[in-house]
């Protein structure tokens, strides 16, 4: 493990993207620093965070895109999945490399509100609660792209699989409130999007019957959970869309409240996308 | 000491290695032959644990490869078909690395890499980027990885590819050096580099181990299928004439040469028969010039066609034969298995002419290269 975090480690410091994705973060924080706080005098260093979050929309593919789909390509993952170091071991150290480089920018950033603390008063607890929030929101969409580098051996298609999942993570909220709040309306919905999984299912393992078996158990479960407390649906579809709200959960940070179900919350997302990694390298092999 | 009991690694409904089972014992060097698309890269793949077979088992040391990875990747060296090299790293980096990987001893890891630099031949270029490595040289940064800290078992997928005359005799060399406390493993669809280094051959087609015994044994075991092949200046009809009532052919065929106003002629003969004497009598009675006239055994090459399911009759010439193949996908490796046997024997036979055993590789074309 640690063979493979020293490799990595070295491999973005040697190599033109670490310092793209530290520049390209520094200079977007910055920028907004400068405009908030030098020009405009806010003292709440969260606003800036807040703000510059789209970044990562681009820097985190950046930064993922090549740790495993490159291996793949150029078949250095025989290397990696031969020697003695399990699956886990290998994904775990990559993972960690890219949260060192991701520090990286976040050491400098935990100097900015020292700066400020020159001009006048500043709330450090609240500030270095938002940069906490802000560094495990960025360690989990790290995870993301991690996970997505595992699934193509093509760094463009991880790129773009990146930025897509991300992009839909940032705009989560917006997407929720499309759909209806109303019991009903949400019943239906999801009725509707159970009989298009069921259809998925059906593509996928190629038989109709499990298919709409599976299709009719779930429709049942919602009929009689409708039927039985109708209430239970108000507002369920955006409560769902919720839990993928990334962005949504580093709210609570910046206005200073440290949640642990927030850290929890950011910590299963990594837990999770890690797991789905080494499966996703694991399912490879035994393809 | 490795063991693969019935393995069998199906993609979708081809099966890529179907039941295959053979035992590789301490201290001898295996060779595993076999055409383009035969499984050869499959099978070691799945015997390094990179991927995992549908069914079947690969026990390493006796630790099974699916339930105790590291322990059974412990003691083997994988050289991969590409070579798994970081493009960004200088070798010595890039050894590093793969020593950290193995986890072997901090104390004697910088031995461990100087050794195999050394060995391999790429302690000169250990502070250039294998980015800007030719091939060979990739290629023997490869091999270096691969006898890192000398595990037990070394694998090697094609470890000839890309080398050039000189490289392949000093690997060559290396390799049989580490067979005396190592376990070799190699896997080429040419004859010649299989049959110059291996104790012990495999030949593999369509997945299925077809054969696997010593390279003496094989030629052995498809004896009685000598060939005498002739150019006779002549007509076809007067050569033709000239086996007329010979006892002892098996078949014959007669063919236009490549020189002009003559004609190639092969003789195959029953076993332990030598008409060879017969014959230039005939042809000095008929007055016509023998050009050429050679004997030649059974070769690994045919042993290879007949056991890879190709039906070859010996009396036709290879290239031929491959033409008129109804299965296609012997063609390539064969030309190529042909193309690297003739440059090899370019490079033995000059080698040996000097010691003056040409006669014995013009006679033993295969033999003569492989023994020497």
């Amino acid at each position: 493990m640690t063979a493979v975090y020293k490799k990595e480690v070295k491999g973005f410091l040697t190599s033109m993207i670490g310092y793209v994705f530290i520049a390209f973060l520094l200079v977007i924080c910055g920028v907004y620093f400068t405009a908030y706080h030098l020009q405009g005098a806010y003292p709440k260093f969260a606003y800036t965070l807040d703000s510059v979050l789209f970044v990562f929309l681009i820097a985190v593919p950046v930064l993922t895109m090549r740790i495993l789909a490159e291996e793949r390509k150029q078949k250095t993952d025989q290397l990696l999945f031969t020697a003695p170091v399990s699956v886990t071991q290998v994904v775990v150290g990559k993972y960690l490399a890219l949260v060192t480089v991701y520090l990286i920018p976040v050491a400098v950033l935990c100097i900015y509100p020292l700066i400020l603390s020159q001009f006048g008063t500043i709330p450090y607890p609240e500030t270095y609660t938002a940069l906490l929030g802000f560094f495990l929101l960025g360690c989990s969409f790290l995870a993301i792209g991690l996970y997505l580098s595992s699934v193509t051996e093509s760094q463009v298609i991880a790129a773009v699989l990146t930025f897509l999942l991300l992009f839909l993570c940032y705009v989560i909220q917006g997407i929720a409130s499309f759909f209806p709040e109303t019991s009903d309306g949400s019943f239906f919905t999801l009725a509707a999007l159970t009989a298009v999984g069921a259809f998925c299912v059906y593509l996928m393992i190629g038989s109709a019957l499990i298919a709409v078996i599976a299709g009719a158990a779930a429709e049942a479960v919602l009929t009689v959970v409708y039927v039985v407390n109708s209430s239970f649906y108000e507002g369920l579809i955006q409560k769902i869309l919720n839990v993928l709200d990334l962005s949504g959960h580093f709210s609570d940070f910046a206005s200073g409240i440290l949640d642990l179900t927030a850290v929890v919350y950011y910590l299963s997302v990594i837990a999770v996308f890690l797991f789905l990694t080494v499966q996703s390298v694991q399912k490879r092999r035994w393809g | 000491m490795i063991e693969v009991t019935h393995l069998v690694k199906r993609y979708g409904d081809k099966a890529a290695v179907d039941d295959l089972s053979f035992t590789v014992e301490k201290g001898q060097i295996y060779g595993f032959l076999g055409p383009n698309g035969a499984g050869k890269s499959t099978t070691m793949n799945i015997m390094t644990g990179y991927i995992a077979p549908t069914s079947g088992e690969v026990r390493i040391n006796g630790h099974s490869i699916l339930d105790e990875p590291e322990e059974a990747r412990k003691c083997i060296g994988y050289l991969p078909e590409v070579p798994p090299v970081y493009p960004e790293m200088t070798v010595a980096e890039y050894l590093t690395f793969a020593a950290e990987l193995k986890k072997l001893p901090g104390k004697e890891r910088a031995k461990y890499i100087s050794d195999a630099m050394e060995l391999t031949g790429t302690a000169d270029v250990q502070h250039r980027l294998i980015r800007n490595l030719s091939k060979g040289y990739r290629q023997r940064v490869g091999l270096a990885q691969a006898i890192l800290g000398f595990p037990e078992i070394i694998i090697l997928d094609e470890p000839m590819v890309g080398l050039d005359p000189k490289q392949i005799i000093e690997i060559r060399d290396l390799i049989r050096s580490l067979s005396r406390q190592h376990t070799v493993i190699l896997s080429s669809h040419i004859l010649s580099e299989i049959s110059a280094i291996c104790d012990h051959i495999m030949i593999i087609a369509h997945g299925r181990l077809v054969a696997s015994d010593t390279p003496d044994n094989l030629i052995r075991l498809m004896q009685g299928s000598d060939t005498l092949e002739l150019t006779v200046r002549g007509s076809i009809s007067a050569s033709r004439s000239l086996l007329e009532g010979l006892g002892k052919i098996v078949s014959s065929e007669v063919r236009p040469s490549a020189e002009p106003d003559a004609c190639d002629i092969s003789v195959k003969m029953e076993k332990n028969a030598d008409l060879r004497e017969q014959i230039f009598f005939r042809c000095a009675g008929q007055r016509l010039p023998i050009l050429r006239m050679q004997q030649s055994r059974v070769s690994l090459e045919e042993v290879f066609l007949e056991l890879t399911g190709e039906k070859n009759p010996v009396n036709e010439s290879m290239e031929e034969s491959m033409e008129e193949s109804p299965e296609e996908p012997m063609e390539e490796p064969v030309e190529e298995s042909m193309k690297g046997y003739a440059e090899e024997l370019m490079e033995e036979s000059a080698k040996e002419s000097m010691k003056g055993y040409a006669e014995e590789i013009v006679e033993e074309p295969v033999e003569g290269g492989g023994k020497s």
